[in-house]
């Protein structure tokens, strides 16, 4: 059981979730604290991405709540939880296929500013300078302003993945959620994405990380925790994680060379 | 709030220009009359505020012909009880069908896809099947909702005698039949393009848009999307009941059959051959639907007989033969096929068409130059340019 400490941002208190007979989830307990980056790791089918979609709002969970600094997000709707400062990066990317890569960073943009619905029904987009030159910025900064005006469906999967970092990153979070933000990626690509996220850890906020590849996991995060078959079975720093045998045993296959 | 960016600017400036110099360029097919000219406006209005719904949301609605029947109905009670003003007739008409559709979307919305579609249909069936039977002392039934000499009139009545003859709508004097009538709708169809052309480039435009794209994605952003999507029912709605309201206007009677889902269906025909999406395509699908109806279908053989009279005698007996069940009463085989062709082919309707030629065409002037022309468009906007 951990203790959530003061500068505890997230907790995840005792979720669990049951598919049927199935235990996605038992007794997670989780406390995540405020400017580090926290990354889950654990085999296939451990319950990762289920523990996102608890945190998120896209399941409910079966037992417990998750709270963001006091406030419970369980019942909520994602659209809710987004707008209390939780962003998240999927495992496939989630973009808006249709609309150019400026549309798909500048909605978040909107949605930041102007709350969860507006009625902006005569506003010219155009005449939103501000929200144009913010998403212009960070368009440039992630090296995707060759195709500012492409559909964002053209695009490769590594620059998707990219963009919707992005798409994140523009409503400042105050934690972002990465679903194995490198899965699938080339050992190029992967590091550049690991100097993106590291540039982004300097600001301050809040990141949880599940990732399959060790080398990700141990060039950014502050603190692991193991997940196996829906339960936390190991925490502590990448080299405490490293070195426990359990670990070893139920994800590492051996020893991690 | 009336500026608009530039492309849209000229957009609107030839659309305005198309349709009000439409009685002189449609005389050479035999479509210059104010009747069809009305309807050519109407039917366009409507198709431009479908198109917010289906054109941005991608939500498929098959009840539309619901709210075209009420904003008619509403219209000639206002014809009835109030006054023969056309615009305090469109004021109750998009008062009535915004509410109806207010009611409608809120129930329909809580589903998306099939079951939304679904939804829509049932509710304007519904309403159909009502008007016939228990809404009849609203309705009038079969007989249709007429004007009568013993109507009230309350406000028409205080400035004037009560005449001999059935009233017909009129603007301060200017009667709304004849050509007259047609740029009254014509006014009122640029002020719906000008107001779907800010919509769609507005943040609430975009927001739609998003929906269509990825409504999962748009959840996770932090938008709630069914208020969005709700806005855009009842402001599509609300361009479905003007346009039954213009039809009331133009010829003061209201019927049942306007509500059916043929009506509705057709909506969806004359959107998805012009061009999801796109301002003008619905519009230009709705004008080729309707002078298909109206001109097409009068065609018989001896117009054939006179339009193929350079074959020699038996070929043109021959193609007169084929071509005769293509027009007439078999005006919808020509419809179907002409729809099926673009649906196979262009996916975007005509306005894929015509973007295909066009670009064809500059690839082939100048293939250095397309670059140019393409490329401002492909730049970030500077935050120095204006729209005007």
């Amino acid at each position: 059981m951990v203790e959530s400490s003061h500068n505890t941002v997230l907790h995840v208190a005792d979720v669990h979730k049951t598919f049927g007979g199935l235990h996605a989830l038992a007794d997670v307990d989780l406390a995540f604290e405020e400017g580090t980056t926290h990354a889950i790791i654990g085999p296939n089918g451990a319950g990762k991405s289920t523990l996102l979609n608890v945190i998120v709002g896209k399941l409910p969970p079966t037992r417990g709540t998750v709270v963001l600094d006091g406030e419970v997000l369980t019942g909520k709707s994602p659209y809710e939880i987004n707008q209390m400062g939780i962003a998240r990066v999927f495992q496939t990317p989630e973009i808006f296929p249709e609309l150019s890569v400026f549309d798909n960073v500048m909605a978040p943009a909107f949605a930041k500013r102007d709350g969860a619905f507006s009625m902006n029904l005569f506003k010219s987009i155009e005449s939103e300078k501000d929200i144009a030159r913010e998403a212009e910025e960070i368009i440039v900064d992630f090296g995707l302003d060759a195709m500012i005006h492409t559909h964002a469906g053209a695009l490769s999967r590594g620059h998707k993945r990219r963009l919707e970092l992005a798409m994140c990153l523009i409503q400042k979070p105050r934690i972002l959620l990465l679903d194995e933000p490198t899965a699938g990626m080339s050992r190029h690509d992967t590091n550049t994405t690991i100097e993106l996220l590291k540039k982004i850890k300097s600001s301050g906020m809040t990141k949880v990380i599940i990732e399959h590849d060790m080398h990700v996991v141990f060039s950014l995060a502050d603190e692991v925790s193991v997940l196996a078959q829906g339960r936390i079975i190991a925490e502590g720093t990448p080299d405490e994680v490293r070195g426990d045998p359990k670990v070893q045993e139920a994800y590492l296959g051996g020893t991690y060379e | 709030m009336f500026s608009i960016p530039k492309k849209d600017a000229i957009t609107f400036l030839l659309f305005a220009l198309v349709v009000l110099t439409m009685p002189i360029w449609l005389s050479p097919f035999g479509a210059s009359y104010p009747g069809l000219l009305q309807k050519f406006a109407i039917y366009a209005l409507l198709a431009v505020g479908y198109n917010i719904l289906f054109g941005l949301t991608g939500y498929l609605s098959f009840g539309h012909a619901a709210f075209l029947g009420v904003g008619s109905y509403a219209a000639v009670w206002s014809f009835k009880l109030l006054s023969m003003n056309p615009i305090l007739a469109l004021a109750c008409a998009m008062i009535f069908s915004g509410i109806f559709a207010l009611a409608i979307g809120y129930v329909s919305l809580r589903r998306s896809g099939i079951y939304f579609s679904i939804l829509t249909l049932a509710f304007a069936q519904m309403s159909y099947k009502l008007a016939y039977s228990v809404l009849s002392p609203i309705t009038h039934g079969e007989n249709g909702l007429q004007l009568t000499l013993q109507d009230p009139r309350t406000i028409d009545l205080m400035f004037m005698e009560r005449g001999v003859s059935l009233p017909t709508s009129s603007l301060f004097g200017i009667p709304m039949n004849g050509y007259e009538g047609f740029y009254f709708c014509a006014v009122i169809l640029l002020i719906g393009f000008f107001i779907a052309q800010k919509i769609a480039s507005s943040p609430f435009g975009m927001m739609l848009k998003g929906i269509k794209s990825n409504e999962d994605r748009m959840n996770y952003t932090g938008f709630n999307t069914k208020p969005y999507m709700l806005t855009a029912f009842v402001i599509s709605g609300m361009y479905a009941g003007i346009a039954g309201g213009l039809l009331a206007v133009t010829d003061p009677l209201a019927g049942a059959e306007r509500m059916q889902w043929t009506a509705s269906g057709e909506l969806v025909l004359m959107t998805i051959l012009g061009g999801v999406g796109t301002l003008v395509g619905p519009v230009i699908g709705a004008w080729i639907i309707k002078y298909f109806e109206n001109i097409f279908s009068a065609w018989n053989e001896s117009i054939l007989h006179n339009f193929f009279a350079f074959l020699p005698d038996n070929i043109e007996g021959f193609v007169v033969l084929i071509s005769s069940k293509f027009v007439g009463e078999g005006w919808h085989l020509t419809l179907g096929s002409m729809f099926v062709l673009v649906v196979v082919f262009l996916p975007g309707g005509i306005m894929e068409g015509v973007r295909r030629i066009s670009s064809w065409f500059l690839r082939r002037k100048d293939p250095t130059k397309d670059q140019e022309v393409v490329d401002p468009e492909n730049m970030p906007k500077p935050s120095s340019e204006k729209g005007e």
